[in-house]
């Protein structure tokens, strides 16, 4: 592919103690790419995800985001990426629309109440907008949490299992808008157990098995049941 | 970050209602164990009130950083662009806020409880009082930082606080003492000085500090 590559993975290892993770991984993912990468629980997903994200350091390998080294310079690579963890990153107590606030305030971002609407409208929380997140469903904190993004606008999305808790309007709603930003020029990297529509967004799709990417290939016309086929072949019989 | 905290704090009232009701037990137990003794009370007055502020304070400044565990929201705060310090500063004026407050309403109670007129020595009393809050928050802001992670964090928090804090309770207890006997401000201004130094250096470290403590 000839666009810039946003983010590059080259011989990447993570230890937590004796306990070897990651061990040589090596990705790279364009402008206007989307690459899933499958693995077993524990297979290494999330530490990769949180490296390229800053929040966990490599033993060793490079990780770079837009450019930026995600050890060296951490604050460049937090200004270019948006992170949809497990944890959606809102406080109970405050409404939909004072979460998006603050955050975006935090980011240095003003939006207007115009911008804010409109986030929340994307995601379907505009009805919601007044109410304390306290009683939102776990799929809603998902959706607001998909909404700081859509007011942000990062050059690259890091994405950890991003359908979970989603009815399917929202995945839906999150597909199109996958598919916009990358449209865009943005590039995204997601982690996933599913084999079905949800890799439908992803051009690539990158197998993390033993530590390293054991099958990274173009989704092409792959049908979910070959999908299915790679990832017991490579996934699961992988040490 | 103040607008957050304050926000969260005025729907939840957590905080604040833990440290009334603390702060009202606090008095009881006080009046039960001098009773009705004034030259007693005189001698003991400032030791317990800042006794008060402490115990309150360590109970408040320990929460700090709870609700940032709620939905993982401490990540999100490590991963916003920009300077760490902006998120001490707020956090810390969010903590000076909720402690003067409570250190209001138990200055109120310390009145009623021991009949004491104070109102001809709240002035120098409200200065002594800021001037040992400041600092109060400032290490215990940072502290309760750095063990918003730890599992042992109620236990670290006050054991890494007290130490620390020992020239500034030295100095307010000193200073409080000499005002409610109707001493003048400038009679203890070597003790004032020693907590306004105390200020200056304990915020800039929190704010020099902060993004390594919060980075781990």
């Amino acid at each position: 592919m000839a666009s810039e590559a946003l983010i590059r993975v080259a011989g990447l290892r993570k230890t937590f103690g004796n306990h070897r993770v990651l061990d040589g991984v090596d990705l790279d993912v364009h402008a206007g790419e989307a690459v899933a990468v499958l693995g077993a629980n524990g297979a290494g997903k999330t530490t990769l995800l949180k490296i390229l994200a800053t929040l966990v350091r490599p033993t060793r390998g490079i990780a770079t985001v837009a450019g930026h080294d995600c050890a060296k310079d951490a604050e460049l690579v937090r200004r270019q990426i948006g992170l949809v963890a497990h944890s959606s990153y809102v406080y109970e107590d405050l409404t939909a629309a004072e979460n998006l606030t603050f955050w975006a305030t935090l980011a240095g971002l003003r939006p207007t109440a115009a911008d804010r609407a409109g986030a929340l409208a994307t995601v379907e929380l505009d009805r919601a907008a007044d109410a304390r997140v306290r009683t939102f469903s776990a799929g809603m904190k998902r959706r607001l949490s998909l909404a700081r993004f859509v007011l942000a606008r990062p050059r690259v999305l890091l994405l950890d299992e991003p359908f979970t808790g989603l009815d399917q309007r929202a995945k839906k709603w999150l597909e199109e808008h996958l598919a916009s930003f990358k449209a865009g020029g943005g590039a995204i990297l997601m982690t996933t157990h599913s084999f079905g529509r949800e890799l439908a967004v992803a051009d690539r799709i990158a197998i993390l098995a033993g530590g390293a990417i054991a099958l990274d290939t173009a989704r092409g016309a792959l049908s979910a049941d070959d999908v299915h086929r790679l990832y017991t072949l490579h996934a699961e019989d992988a040490p | 970050m103040v607008w957050k905290d304050l926000l969260v704090e005025r729907r939840s009232k957590e905080t604040l209602n833990a440290l009334f009701f603390f702060g009202l037990l606090l008095l009881f137990v006080f009046q039960f164990a001098l009773g009705p003794d004034r030259e007693r009370l005189a001698g003991t007055l400032p030791g317990l009130l800042w006794l008060g502020f402490i115990l309150s304070g360590l109970l408040g400044l320990g929460r700090t950083f709870v609700v940032e565990r709620e939905n993982d929201c401490w990540e999100g705060l490590l991963l916003a662009p920009g300077d760490k310090s902006a998120i001490y500063v707020g956090k810390l004026a969010g903590n000076l806020l909720l402690m003067l407050v409570i250190e209001t309403i138990l200055l109120v109670l310390f009145g009623f409880f021991f009949n004491l007129d104070l109102t001809n020595v709240l002035p120098a009393l409200a200065v002594v009082i800021a001037l040992g809050t400041v600092a109060l928050a400032a290490v215990g802001t940072l502290f309760a930082a750095m063990t918003a992670q730890v599992r042992a964090r109620e236990l670290l928090f006050p054991v890494l606080l007290l130490p620390v804090e020992a020239p500034v309770l030295l100095a307010t207890v000193k200073a409080t003492e000499a005002v409610l006997v109707g001493e003048p401000l400038g009679s203890v201004a070597h003790w004032l000085k020693l907590l306004a130094a105390a200020d200056v250096v304990y915020v800039a470290v929190g704010v020099l500090t902060f993004d390594f403590v919060m980075e781990g």
